[in-house]
């Protein structure tokens, strides 16, 4: 008889690992099909005009070439717009349609005019440059804010002033709240457009079964089923004839949730071709038609006692949409972000107008955090600017306004009711770690010597764990937010655990197997984690919102629960036993006090396989299905200290010290915990230091590579000190938390005011990000040039 | 143009167009597709492979600037044990995705290989070709310090020409190689 050793809170090594180190990554670039075609798109290189004509004669007749389609060709086989996956009640919005393949005016560099098939991609690639368009441009409108004033150029005719929707959320009452403030602060902050930028480009290979009239689509995907349904609706093809496959997904960080329309593209193409047909992004495509993020311009108040006391918070939010609607889009900055905007403080009144609007560019939907970051930065911004106006420590502010210790509910004026929660200890925890008041006296002693020495201390909590599908189909989502699992023994006691997530390098093909491996001990290698293939798992809804742990655990501990159970009656009938005698522990059934004599897991797998001898009313075989359907969302927690250096000289920033302590309540793998926040601390400091994209006048993106575009390197950064408190929630079985996206979160907040309190006794008041060297200067030229 | 390239001890011969990259040639011609390629500026390094003993970035070089050469790709590192640098990523969560890893294990071969007691810093510093978007490399830093201090030097493929002991099945492989020939 054996034990098996509890492995919940351990950091075990992957199961994903060994075919990633070895090279043998299934990623789908690297899968082939005989007969396979290559797919290259032909994209617009204006960000809005009249496509009067296109070409393609000349393209059709180059070597190697099998196909071209334009997107007339593609509707007229019956392919529909790419559908938007949510729709905000009570805001008006508009939207228009989006077709795969632009059929008579384009809007975004980038968007797709025609594509071109051919035996090998560089072919393809040639003949792109052969199909002939015949643009007539029009007006180009980048800036959000600037879009919505009259006289700018429309990007939908259809849609006046470019405006999508008018969405808001108020609670309390604001007016009373600011005209009652001893103090008001308020800032315009331009929270700028990111590029997601997974190291895995997207890639599609479909696969269209004329006999069996039904397609298989291999896909970089977060939620293949999601895109399965998506494009049913799209395609025309039923759902239960489409196959989605996501299998290695080389890091969404969002930007592979949406349904894109190169998904259907292939599929148009393989039916038209009848052969497998495959296409791959290269970065700069990437950078041009895979979905972007953030990019709001923010105008923010907030209202104060002269004690510290915050007494309302209200925003207007312009958020620039793109020129289409990708997936998510619009319940990202509202849904996802107007609602958070109480953040980890008690704030009586909230009010937010987001403007939703069109632009000439591409397309922007979630990225890592995805709206929660920017209203943290917005809360967290504000909480600096009223410390500053009151001379007050930003830690003792944020002290006296923290939300009190709350295990059951704690409802804020936007509404939301956050789980659970008890911030201080984290807060403590860090400045313990930081050493916080010894470095503001060195911080001090620094300044005295002309040295700019800056510390951002942010407390922070955000919605994860999306979340209850009744609030799904309230806030206008159209879809479910639960999972499903299906844990299946075979009859040598092997474990296929089947889940509707969809992992793509957060490690849940560990951290699920170490959860049945824990509850029903059964060793984690013996555990496969099936996940990603729409026809080998149960309907899901996918990995985002760092929803995969929290939301699908709750239905493999249903499935769990299920099998203990009839284990426990399989184990009563062969031990000869009552079923109230039956005990089970660490993979053993038994009669209390006769471990020895009992039945390991195995045996009733065995048992109930071979269903020899069943105990009455109980069927064959070891497996049970289960669905979690959450009761709320979850709210993790936390604080993060930075420290910088700002050079005067240079305006170069050093950044020096990361502290984070993070509660995502109980941990499975700390090993995996500690990656995900590293990589989140990242992405997100990078928001304010290095990463911006941008668009010139005319719609050009001018950092449209990653020569441009400044992704982080490691010498760029210091060595990250975590730490961290454990509060369950109560919202499901383990009390597990997400913690994809805190470290994003709460980085970005944290290293912008650690800059601005280095600059802040120059006169600098604000910088908008990225905080470049040369952008940085200035600010400190001019504040002492002011001065003067 | 005909090109004859040696990849993980192979030889590969082929009628390739002049502008075909190396890692095209390895990923498309050859078929192995543990190499990838995640921009295509040269600044990710996903696709670094060692050619004639030095890590370089497969989509720089022309097949045909190859022709002669001698390459180990990720593919290739392993002899049938990993190598000090694999189980030293695995072991210090070293990757997520896993799509910059083979690159950032090439580099850090190459790396480590002539420094075997090489400092954070210098990890970071030399790591500066390779983009990695999920780990925030603090734990890729880990690795290839782990990976340093376990290095043996005399990884398999790249023992041609110096004069090394091989290991038995490579002696097997290229035994049977011979024959075929």
């Amino acid at each position: 008889m054996t034990t098996t050793e509890r492995v919940f809170g351990k950091s075990v090594r992957r199961l994903e690992d060994p075919r990633l180190i070895t090279g043998k990554g299934r990623f789908t670039d690297n899968l082939s099909r005989d007969g396979m075609a290559h797919m290259v798109v032909v994209r617009s290189p204006y960000a809005h005009a009249k496509v009067k004509s296109i070409d393609t004669s000349t393209a059709a007749a180059m070597p190697g070439v099998v196909g071209v389609y334009t997107g007339q060709e593609m509707a007229a086989a019956g392919f529909g717009g790419i559908p938007c996956a949510w729709v905000v009640p009570d805001s008006d919005t508009q939207t228009p349609s989006h077709p795969p393949i632009a059929i008579d005016t384009v809007r975004y560099v980038g968007d797709a005019v025609a594509i071109v098939l051919a035996e090998s991609e560089a072919q393809a690639r040639d003949a792109t440059y052969a199909v002939d368009v015949d643009y007539e441009r029009l007006g180009v409108v980048v800036n959000p804010k600037a879009a919505t004033e009259d006289g700018a150029p429309l990007v939908h005719d259809e849609v006046a002033g470019n405006q999508c929707f008018h969405w808001t959320v108020s609670g309390g009452d604001v007016e009373a709240a600011f005209s009652q403030a001893d103090v008001v602060v308020g800032e315009t902050i331009v929270n700028q457009r990111l590029i997601p930028t997974a190291m895995e480009p997207r890639a599609a290979l479909g696969d269209w079964d004329s006999a069996m009239e039904s397609v298989t689509l291999w896909v970089t995907s977060q939620n293949p089923h999601i895109a399965r349904f998506l494009l049913s609706l799209d395609t025309g093809i039923p759902e239960h004839k489409i196959r989605v496959v996501a299998p290695d997904v080389g890091g969404g960080f969002g930007s592979k949730i949406a349904h894109y329309p190169e998904d259907s593209m292939v599929i148009f193409a393989s039916q038209q071709l009848d052969r497998p047909v495959k296409w791959t992004e290269t970065r700069t495509e990437n950078y041009l038609a895979t979905t972007h993020g953030r990019d709001h311009v923010e105008e923010v108040e907030m209202a104060a006692k002269s004690d510290g006391t915050i007494l309302g918070l209200r925003a207007k939010t312009w958020a620039n949409l793109g020129a289409y609607l990708s997936t998510a889009s619009t319940g990202v900055p509202t849904i996802l972000h107007g609602l958070m905007l109480s953040g980890a403080y008690t704030i009586p009144a909230i009010h937010e107008d987001v403007y939703g609007v069109f632009t000439n560019t591409t397309p922007v939907d979630a990225y890592r955090g995805a709206g929660r970051p920017e209203a943290t930065f917005m809360v967290e911004r504000m909480m600096d600017l009223v410390a500053r106006e009151l001379s007050m420590d930003p830690v003792e502010l944020r002290r006296k306004n923290l939300i009190p210790p709350f295990t059951d509910g704690h409802e804020v004026a936007t509404g939301l009711i956050y789980d659970t929660g008890n911030y201080e200890p984290a807060l403590d925890q860090a400045l313990e770690m930081f050493g916080y008041e010894e470095a503001r006296k060195q911080q001090s002693a620094a300044r005295a010597k002309g040295r700019l020495v800056g510390i951002g201390v942010v407390t922070y909590t955000e919605i994860c764990g999306l979340g209850p599908s009744e609030v799904a189909g309230a806030v206008g989502f159209g879809g479910g937010l639960w999972e499903s699992a299906i844990v299946r023994f075979h009859p040598s006691g092997k474990v296929h655990l089947m889940v509707g997530v969809s992992p793509h390098g957060q490690g849940e093909a560990t951290t699920f197997a170490q959860i049945v491996s824990d509850q029903l001990g059964v060793a984690v290698e013996d555990v496969e984690v099936v996940y990603g293939d729409t026809d080998q798992t149960p309907m899901g809804w996918g990995t985002y919102g760092s929803r995969t742990t929290p939301v699908a655990s709750g239905a493999i501990m249903g499935a769990i629960e299920e099998l203990k159970e009839k284990g426990t009656k399989i184990a009563a009938h062969l031990l000869e036993a009552a079923e109230e005698d039956v005990e089970f522990s660490d993979g053993v059934f038994s009669v209390k006090g006769s471990r020895e004599e009992g039945k390991t897991i195995q045996d009733i797998a065995l048992a109930a396989n071979t269903a020899w001898s069943m105990p009455e009313g109980v069927d064959p075989g070891f497996e049970a299905s289960s669905f979690f359907n959450p009761a709320n969302f979850v709210y993790p927690f936390g604080t993060h200290i930075a420290q910088v250096e700002v050079d005067p000289e240079t305006g170069e920033i050093d950044f020096q010290r990361y502290v984070a302590v993070d509660d995502c309540g109980p941990i499975i793998n700390p090993m995996i915990v500690e990656g995900q926040i590293h990589g989140g601390i990242v992405q997100g400091a990078a928001q304010v230091l290095w990463e911006g994209a941008h668009y010139d006048d005319e719609g050009n993106l001018t950092t449209g590579s990653m020569m441009d575009y400044a992704i982080p390197k490691a010498e760029f950064l210091p060595k990250f000190e975590l730490g961290k408190t454990e509060t369950p929630t109560n919202v499901n079985p383990l009390g597990v938390k997400g913690v994809g996206e805190t470290g994003t979160i709460g980085s970005t907040p944290t290293v912008y005011n650690a800059v601005m309190d280095a600059l802040a006794h120059l006169g600098v008041e604000q910088i908008d990000m990225p905080l470049t060297p040369e952008k940085v200067w200035r600010a400190i030229d001019e504040a002492q040039k002011g001065g003067n | 143009m005909e090109v004859s390239i040696k990849i993980n001890g192979a030889n590969y011969e082929r009628d390739v167009e002049p502008r075909t990259l190396l890692v095209d040639f390895i990923r498309e011609d050859v078929g192995l597709t543990g190499t990838n390629v995640g921009c295509d500026t040269s600044q990710c390094g996903a696709c670094t492979v060692h050619l004639d003993g030095s890590a370089v970035k497969s989509c720089t070089v022309l097949a045909v600037q190859a022709d002669g050469a001698s390459v180990t790709t990720i593919e290739g590192l392993a002899n049938g044990e990993l190598h000090a640098m694999q189980k030293a990523f695995t072991e210090k969560h070293g990757l997520q995705c896993g799509f910059c890893t083979s690159g950032m294990i090439m580099t850090a071969v190459k790396l480590v290989e002539s420094h075997p007691d090489i400092e954070e810093d210098d990890i970071r510093h030399g790591l500066e070709g390779n983009l990695c978007r999920c780990t925030g490399y603090e734990n890729i830093v880990r690795s290839v310090a782990e990976g340093a201090r376990q290095f043996d030097p005399h990884s398999p493929w790249e023992m041609e020409p110096a004069e090394h002991k091989i290991t038995l099945r490579e002696a097997e492989r290229r035994a049977r190689e011979r024959s075929r020939a």
